[in-house]
């Protein structure tokens, strides 16, 4: 496994204990939803960075009053064709304002980085062997987008609005 | 008609190009068929019995003679010498391969084409009415509003791994010819009393294994307001449709289990946070799209009800054609001609390429260079002028294609069957064929009246049997093919699921029960009464009776 942040890769600091029995006293962790509603005083306390990951089925209403808490957010992707953490990024981003790392985990592939990227996520975790020319390639395909996300990119409607001298 | 911009072309040329390097990394190896799948299904190539299948977008139904050109050449270049335009307003070529899909696509996005979303679980093309822009009974023109989604939706980087599949279809009149009731999403434009147009919201209608007419949840929206409320919905089904049985993973199983009433609230809440955002549609943007499908520069013309009688008292075929397949224009003096893909000589929706590039030089000659492709696997010529009709009836019926069917017996859908599809499990076709073969007197197509006739090869429902006021179903019964029976279905602004007759026949007895079926109708009808109005009123005994015996 291979972590790209912001397009480069990055060493992850992060140990994921999401399905490990006991949470380790300190280090720089991410946990499960149900470990942070089990034990979200302790895991409050702690000094460290701390993570959480969803799995597809957990919605990030979830955490809405939380976000600013994580350090880093990782949303799994069970196997590619599964995409409702599209919608959970968006909602992270844009309804609960949530700055951090947005990271992407699980069944992750070159050609879903564009959209990935599109909806918020700024980090992925990839099995390629190569992963910042499989992002290299993503980033650079498609340079032509229709919807306003969050991502910041011009989209076309706002391009050809501008172009036309409308507001 | 819409023409792509600098932004449009850019983005089907990088796809073709992306699409390009994927398909060489898979010819070389690097690729498997596992990976390669699911990114050449993004680009509506799918692999089918015998061969790779290339599915091509008709965005809402509307083709220029320049692009009916350019898909003759890609049929007589990469394919066997023809195509098969669908129930979704598409085309496809059966076998072609592929190395050669990456030029083909770059020639169709030449003339502002391709396959992006013809399949997977994403949204596909928007699909609307034939008659789009020339219908009398037309409220606002819904190519607008199909065009203002087709942005919207293509490549949507939240909506592209959808739980399955996702239909839009948009009707601008009252008159429903789009079918909105049995999709996803079906869009119905009407008038409020304040004179304001805007969309009537119905969601869940399907075919398939589990049909339903769709249900409505919003009864007023105001165009500005269509993409956040369509989002709000994509939203809400991409969260809590099921994932866990591709059976059920469709929109309508999610309004079923929950309720219309439940489903409504998920999107109101969901609707309420985004409905002010950037989706908001700006009246300039609404202004830019329609300014494409301004209408033609018409002549001042008289409608030429004389000269059609006489003309059709001269030749009774030209007065069935007439009678038939021409449509009333909302322009004194035009008319709208359907051409029927649904001749004896080809399976229902096949054209030839010599046949699309002299439908091409028709369109030019006698259409403002337009054709339109409807949800019947038929095509349009939408604005003809009445007195060049008959000039056009003759050269139409040179190239087999003024059949005088449309809208009766022989006027079937028919998916592609056993014939080509791997899901099927009986052929649809060949019975197709048999129907069109046994009604071959006009006289007796006429005298039966309006009526479909839809067969499907399984029950995915591709071929719309449960829509057509008969439909056929072919189930495979211990390896042989069985043909079941329904009645009284519709997929227009009464929109209906037909019900079963009982047991099948086996495909030697298939077109003698609709000979059957249409025997009772025509002894039980009133006065100018459809087969489809019949059974409403009389139900199933009378058929059931006719078709299996006294009970």
């Amino acid at each position: 496994m291979a972590l790209l942040k912001n397009g480069k890769p990055a060493t992850d600091v992060f140990l994921d204990v999401s399905t490990a029995e006991t949470i380790p006293p300190d280090g720089a962790i991410i946990v499960s939803l149900d470990q942070w509603q089990n034990s979200a005083a302790q895991l409050r306390a702690r000094k460290e960075p701390l993570g959480i990951v969803l799995r597809s089925h957990e919605k990030p209403a979830a955490i809405a009053e939380d976000v600013q808490k994580f350090a880093v957010i990782a949303l799994d992707f069970p196997a590619f064709g599964d995409g409702r953490a599209y919608s959970s990024a968006r909602l992270l981003r844009e309804r609960y304002k949530y700055q951090g790392e947005l990271r992407a985990v699980g069944d992750v592939l070159l050609e879903q980085l564009h959209f990935m990227h599109r909806v918020g996520f700024d980090a992925f975790e990839l099995a390629s062997e190569d992963a910042a020319r499989d992002w290299q390639i993503a980033a650079s395909d498609i340079s032509v987008w229709y919807q306003p996300t969050s991502d910041g990119r011009p989209h076309a409607l706002r391009l050809r609005h501008q172009a036309a001298g409308d507001n | 008609m819409y023409r792509y911009d600098e932004f449009d072309s850019k983005l089907v040329n990088e796809r073709v190009e992306q699409f390009r390097r994927q398909t060489e990394r898979r010819i070389k190896g690097e690729l498997q068929e596992e990976q390669f799948r699911p990114l050449r299904l993004m680009n509506g190539l799918y692999l089918q019995l015998h061969a790779y299948m290339l599915r091509i977008n008709v965005p809402y139904g509307v083709l220029s003679a320049r692009q009916m050109r350019q898909l003759a050449h890609v049929a007589r270049t990469y394919d066997k010498g023809y195509g098969h335009f669908t129930t979704r307003q598409n085309i496809q070529y059966n076998w072609i391969q592929l190395k050669d899909v990456p030029d083909a696509l770059a020639d169709l996005a030449e003339v502002e084409m391709h396959g992006i979303q013809s399949s997977g679980n994403c949204i596909r093309n928007t699909t609307s009415d034939q008659y789009a822009g020339v219908a009398r009974d037309e409220i606002e023109d819904p190519r607008v509003y199909c065009e203002i989604i087709r942005q919207w939706s293509t490549l949507h980087p939240e909506f592209s791994f959808l739980p399955r599949k996702f239909k839009i279809a948009v009707t601008g009149s009252p008159n429903d010819r789009a079918a909105v009731k049995v999709h996803d999403i079906g869009l119905r434009m009407y008038r409020n009393d304040a004179g304001e147009a805007g969309f009537e919201v119905i969601v869940g209608g399907g075919q398939g294994r589990t049909p339903f007419i769709g249900k409505t949840i919003r009864e007023w929206l105001p165009p500005e307001h269509l993409l956040s409320y369509l989002e709000a919905i994509l939203r809400v089904y991409n969260f809590d449709g099921r994932r866990d049985n591709k059976y059920k993973a469709r929109i309508k199983i999610l309004v079923h289990q929950v309720g219309a009433d439940e489903f409504r609230r998920r999107v109101d809440e969901e609707w309420e946070h985004i409905k002010d955002s950037a989706l908001k549609l700006p009246q300039a943007e609404i202004d830019r799209i329609n300014a494409y499908f301004a209408p033609h520069d018409y002549e001042t013309l008289q409608d030429q009800g004389d000269l059609l009688a006489e003309q059709g008292k001269a030749n009774t075929e030209f007065a069935a054609w007439l009678k038939a397949n021409v449509a009333n224009h909302k322009v004194p003096g035009y008319a709208i001609v359907n051409i029927s893909l649904k001749s004896l000589r080809q399976p229902p929706g096949d054209m030839t390429a010599a046949q699309m590039d002299a439908t091409a030089d028709l369109a030019d000659a006698y259409s403002y260079g337009e054709l339109r492709v409807n949800h019947r696997q038929n095509l349009v010529l939408p604005d003809v002028r009445q007195s060049d009709l008959f000039e056009l009836w003759q050269k139409l019926a040179s190239i087999d294609l003024a059949t005088p069917n449309i809208g009766h017996v022989s006027d079937i859908i028919a998916c592609p069957g056993l014939d080509y599809c791997a899901l099927a499990n009986a052929r649809s076709i060949p019975i197709a064929q048999e129907i069109n073969a046994r009604f071959q007197s006009m006289d007796r197509v006429h005298e039966i009246g309006e009526l479909t006739i839809n067969i499907s090869g399984c029950m995915n429902a591709c071929g719309h049997h449960h829509v057509g006021h008969i439909g056929i179903l072919g189930v495979d019964k211990k390896g042989q093919e069985f043909y079941q029976f329904t009645l009284g279905g519709s997929s227009d602004q009464n929109a209906s699921l037909g019900d079963r007759t009982g047991p099948g026949f086996p495909a030697d007895q298939a077109v003698d029960a609709v000979e059957t079926i249409l025997n009772t109708y025509v002894k039980i009808r009133n006065e100018g009464e459809r087969f489809l109005d019949t059974y409403r009123r009389v139900g199933m005994a009378p058929f059931k009776e006719a078709l299996y015996g006294p009970a």
